[in-house]
């Protein structure tokens, strides 16, 4: 490192500081939905990363058409992309839990081989409608372009706008988890079936609805994730890995655990591209990790509770 | 005898179980299939290595391990350093501007043999390799886990976590270890060429024959006490524990040599199809194995063999011929045997299959044959303890 002055190093970390942020932005919208639904349900959905990949399709498929046919529709499509993004991964996350999940909740890891079983046909979904190639949306003008408060530091708005709506969806996720009737009858469905059941809470229902909200928050970061990289088939299948390690490593079923270790990775692993290879990068943050979990296997935060 | 043949044999069923697949794997295959499909056959047999060790640790030990593509890659890139260092003589590498160095190696201006490659000068270093780096790797795994008491799925995200940092460790460094292209062109071992259909014809019942071994330990884990054991921790760990036993030594066990087995799998496999690349290492690979021994019957030694030539076979024959359905037929059929068969064709096999066994067995044609079974059967079962 002592080939840099300190001015400039300042500068790289700001940089790339900014760009973990955008990696963070997408880590913790996965991580959220996944915290949601391995976390509080206890079910690994390793199609997760392809509810991701809904929402990044559907993303493109609707500045597809906003080009094709209203042009003048083009800077606003993406408000409403958003939007779309979570409703349909939303209801596809319905009809997952209402066909596949429900039936497994007794078998844990087989609802791993079953989600990956659906990753699968998911992907070749995706390759059969849109392709084998990488797509990406236009993007509205107001998304490009970058604020540059110094000289050597150049801070992307996309990214910017990206760790907005991740602050919006998570502020969402807390109010909605931690302070609504709602969030209270999933937690206590998560802590005690049956006595949930017996107070009067429809545990069936409340199951189907936080798979959907875990999935339609995936497409939420599908359609973010449209304004940092291309999207292809296999999508999904690079996040996966380490949205999970994003939630072991914060402590299942905290929130607070998850935006911590979201972004520590994150951050940690853009920090370390800019020094080292990338691939190395990865290596350094994961065994980190796992050497971490080794010592704290519950993660970073976790409620502490009788087993 | 009574050991051998209640133990490891399995009774009249195991035995005519391990005749059917012996005679299929060692006659009929290779009698009926051109050396190409035979050499198919053979990669998809180290893969059942996999399988099997995968039956001991989850559908007895309970213990999901996603990164058995890890020992498996071990094992192969094991035996892929070993056949490398003796395909790259200075004789043969003398256009290099280092001679007597893999070609990778000096494609990316490196000048010298790294350390951790020169044990793997030595053949008998090479064999010992194979088996205990694996065994170490798995015992620092599940000292550091089973210890502290981490399991279910949390073990199994580790583990898939470990698989992806060691493919993306071999991928980055290219120079040392081959990269994304893997470990390729090997050509002799010990000077005897492994590319010739001799050669192969050899390997494959060298490597039917080590299946063979790896299912009687197997068996012969399985129905020992510590098998029981395994059996118990399964389902009410905590009873296990509280009558006194250390859970975790057991599981760390169980850990190791399923590590072994996927590792001889791994090596036989570099030896068959001649090059060993990361993408036998990481996650796909590793839950693919799964699927093998979830098709095949977790609970099943024998099953998960036929489970692992099902469901190559099928991926073989789809993938050439429609492999836009090839996908979606392997995704419903991991989901339809999840949901639907759970215990796979095993499972399906003593539901229907075993009862029409029992009843041609019971039958007077084979009479004879049975008084001579119950001699055997009478004498004392103590000794085999």
């Amino acid at each position: 490192m002592s080939e840099y002055t300190v001015q400039e190093l300042t500068s790289i970390f700001a940089m790339q500081g900014f760009a973990g942020i955008s990696l963070f932005s997408v880590l913790l919208l996965m991580a959220l939905g996944l915290a949601i639904i391995f976390g509080q349900m206890g079910v690994i959905n390793m199609a997760h990363g392809e509810f991701m990949a809904v929402g990044a399709y559907t993303t493109y498929l609707l500045s597809v058409i906003s080009e094709t046919y209203f042009p003048g529709f083009l800077q606003y499509y993406f408000l409403f992309a958003i939007i779309a993004s979570f409703v349909i991964a939303g209801i596809l996350g319905y009809l997952t839990e209402f066909i596949l999940i429900r039936h497994l909740y007794k078998r844990p890891l087989d609802t791993l081989l079953a989600t990956w079983g659906l990753s699968l046909i998911m992907q070749q979904t995706f390759r059969s409608i849109f392709g084998a190639r990488e797509v990406s949306p236009t993007l509205p003008d107001w998304l490009m372009g970058s604020y540059q408060p110094t000289e050597e530091i150049y801070i992307p708005i996309n990214g910017m706008f990206v760790l907005g709506l991740t602050a919006v969806v998570t502020i969402g996720v807390y109010i909605l988890m931690y302070r609504s009737n709602w969030g209270l009858a999933v937690r206590a469905t998560t802590q005690n079936r049956v006595m949930s059941g017996a107070v009067g809470i429809n545990t069936k229902k409340t199951d189907r609805l936080t798979f959907a909200l875990g999935c339609g928050i995936a497409g939420i970061a599908g359609a973010a994730f449209t304004t940092i990289a291309s999207t292809g088939p296999t999508l999904g299948t690079l996040y996966i890995v380490d949205t999970f390690m994003v939630v072991v490593f914060g402590g299942a079923a905290s929130l607070f655990g998850t935006i911590a270790s979201a972004f520590t990775i994150a951050q940690a692993q853009s920090i370390l591209e800019f020094f080292i290879s990338g691939s190395m990068a990865k290596v350094y943050t994961l065994l980190t990790l796992v050497i971490i979990l080794m010592f704290r296997p519950e993660g970073l935060f976790s409620i502490k509770v009788r087993k | 005898m009574n050991f051998v043949y209640e133990r490891l044999l399995g009774g009249k069923k195991g035995i005519l179980g391990l005749i059917i697949l012996a005679v299929l794997i060692f006659i009929i295959l290779p009698l009926t299939l051109d050396m190409f499909r035979l050499s198919m056959v053979g990669k998809y047999l180290t893969y059942a290595f996999a399988a099997v060790s995968l039956v001991l640790l989850w559908g007895y030990g309970g213990i999901l391990s996603l990164g058995q593509g890890i020992f498996f890659g071990i094992g192969g890139y094991c035996m892929a350093m070993f056949l490398k260092l003796e395909a790259s003589d200075p004789e043969s590498t003398k256009i290099q501007s280092t001679p007597g160095i893999p070609d990778f190696m000096d494609w990316n201006q490196i000048t010298e043999l790294p350390w951790f490659w020169i044990p793997f000068e030595s053949f008998g270093f090479t064999v010992l390799a194979v088996i205990a780096i694996p065994a170490i790797f798995a015992f620092i795994i599940g000292f550091s886990m089973f210890k502290r008491r981490v399991g279910g799925v949390y073990f199994a995200i580790i583990t898939q976590v470990i698989a992806v940092i060691l493919t993306v460790l071999i991928v980055g460094q290219q120079g040392y270890i081959g990269g994304i292209n893997g470990i390729t062109d090997l050509k002799t071992l010990n000077g005897w060429d492994i590319r010739e259909d001799s050669a192969k014809y050899t390997l494959y019942f060298i490597n039917a024959a080590l299946l063979f071994v790896v299912l009687f330990i197997g068996k012969f884990i399985l129905t020992s006490k510590f098998g029981r054991l395994l059996l118990a921790m399964k389902d009410k760990e905590d009873r296990v524990r509280f009558s006194g036993y250390d859970v975790a030594n057991f599981k760390i066990f169980i850990f190791c040599v399923s590590a072994v087995i996927a590792a001889i799998g791994g090596a036989m496999f570099t030896l068959q199809v001649g090059f060993m690349s990361p993408s036998f290492v990481g996650i796909v690979p590793s839950i693919e194995m799964v699927i093998f021994a979830a098709v095949g019957g977790r609970m099943s030694l024998i099953g998960v063999v036929y489970g692992t030539l099902a469901v190559n076979f099928g991926k073989t024959i789809f993938s050439e011929t429609f492999p836009e359905i090839w996908l979606f037929l392997m995704g419903g059929l991991f989901i339809a045997v999840v949901m639907f068969f759970p215990n796979g064709i095993a499972g399906v096999w003593n539901k229907y299959g075993d009862p029409q066994l029992d009843r041609l067995l019971d039958s007077k044609l084979l009479s004879s044959l049975k008084t001579a079974i119950s001699k055997n059967k009478a004498s004392p079962v103590e000794d085999s303890k």
